[in-house]
């Protein structure tokens, strides 16, 4: 197939995709609603009068209340985080480089811990929402900064290096995440209990306007900076060569992945490994020139927490699994699989 | 272009890394029209010259002009609108195909009015490095001597004025050589100041207008290849002797070996 073929296919796909998972993720639940039930309330809410509409407020609420901003959040969060992944992976020149695995997300969690705690201490609950997202972003741009100081020689960066230092970063965030629930009261415990594995239960629209606000934005300049991402995949000097300003464009690409891990991370907790399986498989569905891949992983990427979300809320009845733990329980495996075929293309850990 | 028609000029270069000093003292004219060859042992200074003349290196004396302008006054978009480089580094991060890789030397061209000439460029510098057939295959699928020719066709397609090129025939055979080094000639007679840096000095004696001999950190001789590359010169550099004998008016470097039987 031709790139453009494949391209066509994979958009087809995507959208039928996401259309579907919208449609199950406004069907399935506690309360059974009827896709026409469904199209009826989007009809009516756009101004257009009809039949399907239902009149049961509890259905009208449950759809707009709970679960259309539920739908929402994941399709932003998942953009957000498949970019992140995106993004990262070009400036490191590295296709294991993720928001999650390098630390990113857990300095986030950190940051958004810290929010939390002084919250309880007696800030507004506005102040503090806000805190907490710049705390989280805060948190996400300190990892970042610091994964690619130290895993970066001669304009590359080896598996190991970037791999040891997630750990390092994961470890020291992790204390830090312990230390605030050790110091925290019972209330921010169970918050950030809640931010370390990730839910999109109780979005709320406030929240979903923020994070869609970050995402897009964030989306629309990594497709503005996409082809000098491409230059960067002949190395640092070659880009330069290329009139690529490889300092102004790592800056801007750590801030931007800093950006969308963070508001991902303030609002939703840890999501891990969405950044490295979508751009991942996107990559090799069409390639890896990065205007596409960008476009594709933010679709891909919020088709695959509108899924992953619907699992989490009805695979056990009554309960809501928490849905960071659902994409480690995918992701980890793949990356995994990952590592075991780069060691064996490269017949070693460089 | 008036501004153009001074290609290289470096005056008193002098280079230093974490407080050693590299290079002294050097300069250096490439004109347009012409093929100069940077020659010299391992660890002279060659590629430390050619990364201080392409902007990657800072350098610590002297200036280096690029085409009628001081290098520090271009933007990073405008020298690589006047000057190609071609490095020893051949590794890409993603498994873009070859047509990509090759495309991506048009990107300084984008939104000008040259961008209309990508197709030609990217065409003819394929078929100049003979890497059309290979457009659709995975640049990180090829063998050394494929990418290094792959590379070289995206500094052609880059189109610049000036084009400097690290040991572009290091991982080649025979005939890419040769077809390596006619390209460059071509980029001479089309009015390009080429700066090539070679290890094979018969090579390089029969490819350039003129070869500069680096020997550390300094410019020893620079000039037409027969006045450079004699015996002597090339036996005290190296620190091995050499016969130098002419083949079509050009001269072929060989080292004395002992007759074995």
């Amino acid at each position: 197939m031709s790139r453009l073929a494949r391209g066509l296919t994979l958009s087809l796909i995507l959208a039928v995709v996401v259309v579907a998972g919208i449609t199950l993720s406004s069907v399935i639940g506690q309360l059974a609603i009827s896709p026409a039930q469904v199209a009826g309330s989007l009809l009516r809410a756009v101004g257009i009068d009809n039949g399907w509409a239902p009149d049961d407020p509890i259905i009208e609420s449950t759809l707009w209340v709970v679960r259309f901003p539920r739908i929402v959040m994941g399709l932003v969060v998942g953009a957000a985080l498949a970019v992140a992944g995106a993004v990262m992976q070009a400036i490191f020149g590295n296709p294991l480089a993720e928001p999650g695995v390098v630390g990113v997300s857990s300095g986030a969690a950190l940051g958004a811990a810290l929010g939390i705690v002084l919250a309880s201490a007696g800030l507004s609950a506005f102040t503090s929402s806000w805190a907490t997202a710049g705390l989280a972003f805060a948190g996400g741009l300190g990892a970042t900064l610091l994964v690619y100081a130290v895993s970066r020689s001669n304009g590359r960066t080896e598996v190991v290096t970037l791999l040891l230092t997630g750990i390092a970063i994961n470890a020291f965030a992790g204390a830090g995440l312990a230390f605030l629930l050790f110091a925290g009261s019972a209330a921010s415990r169970e918050q950030i209990v809640f931010w370390q594995l990730g839910s999109l239960n109780g979005s709320r629209w406030q929240e979903v306007a923020i994070v869609a606000v970050v995402s897009v934005a964030g989306l629309v300049v990594a497709l503005v900076i996409a082809g000098r991402l491409n230059l960067l995949a002949l190395g640092e000097r070659s880009a330069r060569h290329l009139g690529v300003n490889v300092e102004a464009l790592r800056i801007g690409s750590i801030i931007l992945v800093a950006l969308l891990t963070g508001v991902a991370v303030a609002f939703c907790g840890i999501i891990a490994f969405v950044g490295l399986v979508v751009p991942h498989i996107i990559r090799m569905a069409i390639g890896p020139s990065h205007r596409p891949l960008i476009l594709a992983s933010a679709i891909g990427g919020g088709a695959l927490l509108v899924y992953a979300d619907l699992l989490a809320r009805t695979v056990v009845a009554g309960a809501d699994l928490p849905i960071g733990m659902l994409t480690s329980l995918i992701g980890g495996p793949f990356f995994f699989f990952l590592l075991y075929r780069q060691r064996k293309r490269s017949g070693g850990w460089a | 272009m008036a501004a153009t028609a001074a290609g290289i000029v470096a005056t008193g270069v002098g280079v230093s890394l974490d407080g050693h000093r590299i290079l002294s003292d050097i300069d250096l004219v490439v004109a347009p029209g012409e093929v100069v060859a940077l020659v010299g042992p391992n660890g002279a200074g060659k590629s430390t010259l050619l990364a201080a003349i392409s902007g990657d290196v800072a350098i610590s004396e002297g200036s280096v002009d690029i085409a009628g302008r001081p290098l520090g006054s271009y933007s990073h978009l405008a020298l690589a609108r006047e000057r190609a480089v071609l490095t020893q580094d051949n590794q890409l991060s993603f498994p873009f195909t070859v047509g990509q890789v090759v495309s991506m030397g048009r990107s300084p061209w984008a939104r000008t009015d040259r961008y209309d000439e990508d197709e030609v460029a990217i065409a003819e510098a394929m078929v100049a490095m003979d890497v059309d057939q290979l457009a659709t295959r995975r640049f990180t699928s090829l063998s050394g001597g494929e990418k290094a020719r792959v590379s070289l066709a995206r500094v052609l397609a880059q189109r610049t004025p000036i084009v400097m090129l690290d040991e572009p025939t290091a991982s080649l055979d025979l005939r890419h050589q040769e077809d390596v080094m006619r390209a460059v000639r071509t980029l001479a007679s089309a009015g390009c100041a080429v700066l090539v840096v070679v290890h094979d000095l018969s090579l390089a004696a029969a490819y350039a207008d003129r070869v500069a001999i680096v020997a550390r950190g300094t410019l020893v001789a620079a000039g037409p290849p027969q006045q450079v590359l004699t015996a002597a010169q090339v036996s005290s550099v190296y620190g091995l002797p050499v016969d130098v004998t002419l083949a079509s008016g050009r001269p072929v470097v060989v080292p004395v070996r002992e007759r074995r039987l």
